[in-house]
């Protein structure tokens, strides 16, 4: 059924009884031609362009839980551009290129809301860094300016800009293009639409292994719902990928984290933009429903317990509470943690493996929902084209080999 | 926020340590020998299981020292702790650990 003013009426008419299911839950079929692992916004996406840029629409996305239910369900929904390097400004424009046009493409509402990310500065050294990634981001074609204390209280008054705070703020970056949009939304919007151009969407499975023909390349894997043959896996396992790839008998460039966010009570909007601040660790934004959304860091080591220390936590709180003394007395409501898979030079990977068939996207790191559109574009390209598309071709596995590294961990918005 | 177990100091909260990443990467014995792709392998690939891992610990606002943990990246329960140059513990026959 297509979303539309004239669905919405029909349906109102008859009590909203008769909206149909927005996708099947199939059984797995004995072979695809190509299979993605991970139903998560990267893995759907993958799905969806696989299908509608190219062809290929006997596929199927497996994931061991729910849809959406792992970091796309879990973090906080910032959206931009404004990286440092080309290779990384190219990729990450590339996918805030389609999130302008994304609810339309996919008869979805992902509400995307281009309000603005502000990145603060509160020293010297921020304001070098920040204006150098401005230059930058113009020669690149992405939008990002310079905002002084005048601008920046018109345009968050929310904000202390008081100059007798531990960290005061000198000044901005701000990136007006870039947003929040709804997260579950997208997952679900991919979901629907890949699932309409003919997609099995299988949850509640897992990939046990991978099958090899003679010559090692794919041949199928094995799940908790039995063997599937095809010859293109796509393994888009975000926080879990080191996992799913020693299945296939491969080590990665990766260590995975706890990375924890936090909401507080809904309250009428008064935060109009996205704020982030490195220097003291905080990134904050208020959804539609009025909550604000607030960015923790990583733990230090290695876990998959999707849950992080306190003391986090406390840190951020610390600084939302100093940056905006209106928030002291909120109360909030749930913090989670979600499991982020970080590389040596914090860009991701999409790339071949040493695997023929096997494809892996991965090492997003804590920034990924803002690709997804992007990651799932190139990606596909990828996989049906065996060859990289012009704006993933330097986000290789073998860059560690090699050594050309895209060294964004200096260039992070809030350093994890 | 973990308790951790320094084998100098005794137990101390998380905050007094930095975490050092995967433990017994051993630096090549003979660098000039190795291509590329062993190079990849030392400095980048490691280890990130769903379950036992052995990393460093340094105890920066105590001891200063470097030790190494054994720890459920699940759970997050650390198994034991034990100096640098000691080899990892077999846990399955160690039951004289924290566990």
């Amino acid at each position: 059924m297509r979303f539309s003013i004239g669905s919405l009426i029909r349906n109102a008419f008859s009590g909203h009884q008769n909206w149909t299911r927005q996708w099947r839950a199939p059984d797995p079929k004995p072979a695809y031609d190509a299979i993605i692992v991970g139903a998560g916004g990267h893995g759907l996406a993958t799905a969806f362009y696989l299908a509608s840029e190219h062809g290929l629409t006997n596929i199927a996305v497996i994931e061991k839980g729910w849809l959406g239910g792992g970091n796309t369900g879990r973090n906080t929904t910032i959206i931009r551009s404004n990286y440092l390097y080309d290779e990384s400004a190219a990729l990450y424009d590339h996918a805030l290129k389609l999130w302008e046009g994304l609810s339309q493409a996919l008869n979805y509402n992902v509400m995307y809301s281009a309000r603005g990310v502000l990145m603060l500065a509160h020293n010297h050294h921020d304001v070098i860094s920040f204006k150098r990634h401005i230059y930058a981001n113009r020669l690149n074609g992405v939008d990002n300016e310079w905002l002084n204390l005048e601008q920046i209280k018109d345009f968050c008054p929310p904000l202390n800009l008081s100059q007798s705070i531990r960290y005061p703020v000198v000044g901005g970056a701000l990136q007006r293009r870039g947003g929040v949009a709804r997260h579950d939304a997208v997952a679900w919007g991919y979901a629907r639409a890949a699932d309409a151009l003919g997609v099995d969407i299988i949850q509640n499975c897992e990939v046990t292994g991978f099958k090899r023909d003679a010559r090692g390349a794919i041949a199928g894997i094995e799940t908790t719902r039995g063997p599937i043959a095809t010859k293109k896996v796509g393994v888009v396992a975000a926080g879990h990928t080191s996992v799913v790839m020693a299945r296939a008998g491969l080590r990665m460039p990766l260590e995975s984290f706890p990375l924890q966010a936090l909401v507080s009570e809904p309250v009428k909007p008064m935060f109009p933009c996205v704020v982030m601040s490195n220097t003291i660790h905080a990134y904050i934004s208020q959804s539609d429903k009025g909550e604000l959304v607030i960015g923790a860091g990583t733990d230090q080591y290695v876990s998959y317990s999707q849950q992080g220390g306190l003391h986090i936590t406390t840190h951020t709180l610390d600084a939302i509470c100093e940056l905006v003394p209106e928030f002291r007395r909120m109360r909030m409501l749930r913090n989670w943690g979600g499991i982020v898979d970080v590389t040596p030079d914090r860009s991701p990977i999409l790339s071949k493996t040493p695997i023929e068939g096997l494809y892996v996207n991965c090492g997003w790191g804590t920034g990924g929902f803002k690709a997804t559109p992007g990651s799932g574009h190139a990606f596909a390209h990828t996989m049906a084209r065996n060859e990289p598309h012009p704006v993933n071709a330097p986000f290789t596995l073998d860059r560690f080999r090699s050594g050309r590294l895209i060294d964004e961990a200096a260039a992070a918005a809030v350093a994890h | 926020m973990l308790l951790i177990n320094c084998p100098h100091c005794g137990p101390r909260a998380e905050i007094e340590f930095r975490c050092g990443g995967e433990a017994h990467i051993a630096r090549p014995t003979d660098p000039s020998a190795l291509d590329d792709t062993a190079w990849a392998q030392f400095l980048f690939y490691r280890s990130s299981p769903k379950g036992e891992h052995a990393e460093r610990w340094n105890h920066t606002h105590g001891c200063q020292r470097w030790f190494n943990a054994v720890r459920d990246t699940v759970s997050d329960r650390i198994i034991t702790t034990y100096k640098s140059g000691e080899p990892r513990p077999d846990i399955t026959t160690n039951t004289t650990g924290e566990r």
